[in-house]
């Protein structure tokens, strides 16, 4: 408990606060006055108004979308299920990088619906929330499927034999048995997109801005240090409203509900309407997350075959100093030490958390714990920057910084796959080994740590391909000559030219399968549902 | 009559006063309990009354709120459940389900650190003693309800525990198997000389099973004795309606005589005087040709394999539950009269 307490106050609570305090805290004490400043400008206003929009239309629509496979996954039984169940959560573990990419590759200026029809979505809202739906897919499938899968169907069976018709049983068993997890997912969406970076960077040009965009813009466009504090502030009461809400449902979630395994639940479709749902999944499926991806490996060989990925091995002494080709090694490494850190810490939290004498103070380390995933990245980069520069931390200088900052982001995953599974084990098997002869420690290692070795690799997973696509925070750290993938692509994309685009497609394409392979890797150990994510 | 006279020397196990609260409820009250090396004890009681958790302290897995719990005459306190050398099977086996059979028999034996090549020999001889040998390389979710029910009581027994512990030890099992096992497991704890504590709601299993066997009810010990004794003389009305009996009456005993709203009724001639529960088994209701004794109407009737439990109806008087033989069981709405036989009557606490 103390080490992962005091890892949070001092990479994420001492940067954030050294440089809110930065912004606020002048010679005559803190400026509060600024806080009411801010908030009376109208392009600010702006920005806020959009940011909670964009955010409430992207959840609604990703809920409407998302909600039948759900549904589909949950309940039917067909050939290809486990497939069509990785494709749908590659999209998460992309760096937003990436998704902004291939959507400017499906929508853009010269993007395969320009081409073919004229049709071009850059520059509308449209093209974050499709992306936004995009990305958060994978979260309602399987934060929702996941329960629905284990929801036992018998319950449903029950009503009916009382006298509830099909709608009726499904409406006033399974419903209210569903709505905290829908609610759940909900809340978690709408984090997500609230806070959106990368997607809204690329797609949202200089008319669609988010909080995180505009406190990146006044950071380092700008050097307007308050006016990013007041920004991160309200972000921070926002962010912190939303997780005490997701708390209190997954909270709720948690009461008894009958679970089986969900192996027995699926069947599979019957008749013309269950396979025409199934069909129309699929090919959301399809046209929603398999066509941008594939527009952007189409797009990355161009017309020019491997002359993009040819170039990545060049250094051509502009934007980079270094050859493109080994950014991948320095997210490889990154990543890797970031797995790490995360692993570590999230694991011995999730162990205090799972404490049967575990108090109110806590339980609230788990929220804590959400933080980072919703506090800007940004302000977490630059944070670090000022904060973390002199003795007795003075980390500017160290590779380690890079790897800290994304393992914050890899924490909540580590810890939210591995609650539930640690929560799971039977405190009686921890007893029958003790009357057995074995100590605590012997207990937990022979009984507990078998149990929760495969969501422990899952958990590792997770934290790996968010580290590898961590871009807010690691746009600031990473030094020049040491550039990650996604800021690697950041910079290409930003540069004219066709062959930086290629190249940036390119290597987009690279990290997209870097994700992929981790993911499906994964997809393979995971034989049971485990986890929120 | 709470508990045994205390005997200070002999018993492996001793609880003094142990007491076990949750939230305000007691779930052991002052519990005083002695169980003497290779001794079989069961204690028997509806669900809640404290059963499990009077093996969950001996075990160490729950802290006691006064008293103590002795293990060869050492108060236990501060010992840690791994370090008592008492062995609990739980009631849902809880074998661990990434391990196989041998690996959970063996589980015990490597905690306490003994040799491999031995761990192996004790796992195949245990295996051989329930019944399973050659199982050790079986994955436990692929064991039937007995099946498991058997790993778990060889994991239990392979540290070679001082005190034995079953938390319904049956209890998932079907009746046949039961009945079967109840005889098998006495017959090893016999031979083996185990010392067994089991709790169980099922008095049959409790009777088989049994050198004493202890009555609980709401966290207190109700009654103490060998099964025959609590069979055939109930400390009080509650045991006797667990035990199944139903024909349980207020009653005013003088002179070998019960005043019952059954009417008089004779008693055995050493009855205990006074108001009293009273009890007469269903074998002491005699039926009678209707007009003589007390006059009666059969409301139900239900058969019982050996014989036809009969359910009658006095006037003004609670129901009574007769046993008779299947052919001179009369019909449903039939008057009969009732006698009763003192030698099947007996004035409880």
């Amino acid at each position: 408990m103390a080490v992962p307490a005091a890892f949070f106050a001092v990479f994420f609570a001492y940067p954030v606060a050294a440089i809110v305090a930065r912004g606020l805290k002048t010679d005559g004490g803190w400026q509060l006055g600024r806080i009411a400043d801010v908030l009376t400008q109208s392009d600010i206003r702006q920005v806020l108004w959009f940011t909670t929009w964009q955010a409430l239309v992207s959840t609604a629509l990703t809920l409407v979308i998302a909600l039948p496979g759900a549904y589909a996954l949950a309940r039917f039984d067909f050939p290809g299920k486990q497939a069509l169940r990785a494709v749908i959560t590659v999209p998460f573990v992309l760096p937003t990088v990436v998704v902004g990419t291939a959507f400017m590759a499906l929508v853009g200026r010269g993007g395969l619906l320009d081409a073919l029809w004229g049709v071009r979505l850059d520059t509308t809202v449209w093209a974050i929330l499709l992306a936004h739906v995009f990305f958060n897919y994978a979260v309602v499938v399987r934060t929702v499927g996941g329960l629905w899968a284990q929801l036992d169907p018998r319950q449903e069976e029950a009503a009916r034999m009382l006298g509830a018709s099909r709608f009726t049983a499904w409406r006033t068993v399974t419903l209210p048995a569903l709505a905290p997890a829908v609610a759940a997912a909900a809340l978690m969406v709408f984090l997500f997109t609230f806070t959106s970076f990368g997607v809204v960077q690329i797609l949202g040009g200089p008319t669609f801005s988010t909080l995180e965009v505009e406190i990146y813009r006044q950071t380092a466009d700008l050097f307007d240090l308050s006016t990013a504090a007041v920004l991160t502030l309200i972000q921070f009461v926002a962010v912190g409203a939303i997780l005490a809400l997701h708390a209190w449902t997954v909270r709720r979630r948690e009461t008894a509900l009958r679970l089986v395994d969900a192996s027995v639940t699926a069947r599979r479709p019957r008749g013309a309407g269950q396979w025409a749902l199934l069909a129309g999944v699929v090919a959301t499926v399809v046209v929603l997350l398999l066509l941008p991806l594939a527009v952007l490996v189409q797009r990355s060989f161009g017309g020019a075959g491997l002359a993009y990925y040819r170039a990545l091995t060049e250094a051509d002494g502009g934007v980079f100093l270094v050859a493109p080709i080994e950014a991948i090694g320095n997210s490889l490494n990154y990543a890797v030490a970031a797995t790490v850190i995360a692993v570590v810490i999230g694991g011995l939290a999730a162990v205090a958390l799972t404490r049967r004498d575990a108090g109110r103070l806590v339980r609230g380390f788990d929220a804590l714990l959400m933080l980072p995933l919703g506090v800007s990245a940004v302000t977490v980069g630059f944070g670090f920057l000022i904060a973390l520069d002199e003795p007795p931390l003075d980390l500017r200088a160290s590779w380690i910084l890079v790897p800290l900052a994304q393992a914050l982001v890899g924490v909540p995953f580590v810890v939210r796959t591995m609650l539930p599974v640690l929560r799971a084990v039977d405190v009686r098997l921890r007893e029958a080994a003790s009357v057995l002869g074995a100590s605590p420690w012997r207990a937990w290692r022979e009984v507990d740590l078998p149990l929760v070795r495969r969501a422990l690799l899952i958990a590792a997973g997770f934290a790996f391909a968010v580290s590898l696509g961590e871009f807010g925070a690691t746009v600031f750290i990473a030094r020049p000559d040491n550039p990650t993938l996604p800021v690697a692509v950041a910079r290409l994309l930003g540069r004219p030219g066709d062959l930086n685009y290629g190249q940036a497609m390119a290597l987009s394409t690279i990290l997209m399968i870097v994700c992929a392979v981790a993911l499906l890797v994964l997809e393979r150990l995971r034989t049971d549902r485990t986890g929120e994510f | 009559m709470p508990t045994d006279s205390p005997t200070p020397t002999g018993s492996l196990l001793r609880l003094e006063d142990a007491t076990v609260r949750f939230g305000g409820r007691a779930a052991l009250d002052s519990v005083g309990l002695d169980v003497a090396e290779h001794e079989i004890v069961c204690v028997l009681g509806p669900s809640g009354s404290g059963k499990s958790t009077l093996l969950r302290a001996v075990a160490g897995l729950q802290p006691l709120d006064a008293g103590r719990v002795l293990l060869d005459g050492r108060d236990q306190a501060g010992v840690p459940a791994h370090k008592r050398g008492v062995g609990l099977m739980f009631q849902d086996h809880q074998l661990f389900p990434q391990r196989d059979v041998g690996g959970n028999v063996a589980f015990g034996l490597r905690m306490h650190g003994t040799p491999r090549a031995e761990q192996t020999h004790r796992v195949q001889e245990l295996l051989e003693l329930v019944g399973l040998p050659g199982a050790s390389g079986r994955a436990v979710a692929a064991l039937s309800g007995g099946e498991q029910q058997r790993v778990a009581l060889a994991r239990a027994l392979a540290p070679s525990p001082r005190l034995l512990m079953l938390d319904e030890p049956l209890g998932q099992l079907d009746r046949s198997l039961r009945e079967r096992l109840v005889v098998e497991l006495r017959e090893l704890f016999g031979r083996l000389g185990t010392t067994v504590l089991a709790v169980t709601h099922d008095q049959g299993e409790a009777f088989a099973l049994a050198d004493r066997v202890v009555v609980m009810r709401d966290g207190r010990i109700a009654q103490s004795g060998t099964p025959l004794e609590v069979w055939q003389r109930p400390a009080d009305a509650f045991v006797a309606r667990f035990l199944g009996f139903e024909n349980v009456v207020e009653a005013g005993v003088t002179d070998g005589v019960a005043v019952t709203p059954w009417g008089k009724v004779p008693v055995p001639p050493d009855a205990p005087e006074g108001t009293r529960p009273l009890l007469v088994r269903p074998a002491g209701v005699r039926l009678v040709p209707a007009g003589e004794g007390l006059r009666c109407t059969v409301t139900a009737r239900t058969f019982r394999g050996t014989h036809v439990a009969v359910r009658l109806l006095p006037e003004d008087a609670p129901p009574l539950e007769a046993a008779c033989a299947l052919r001179d069981a009369p019909e449903v709405g039939d008057v009969t009269g009732v006698e009763f036989d003192a030698a099947e009557i007996a004035v409880l606490g």
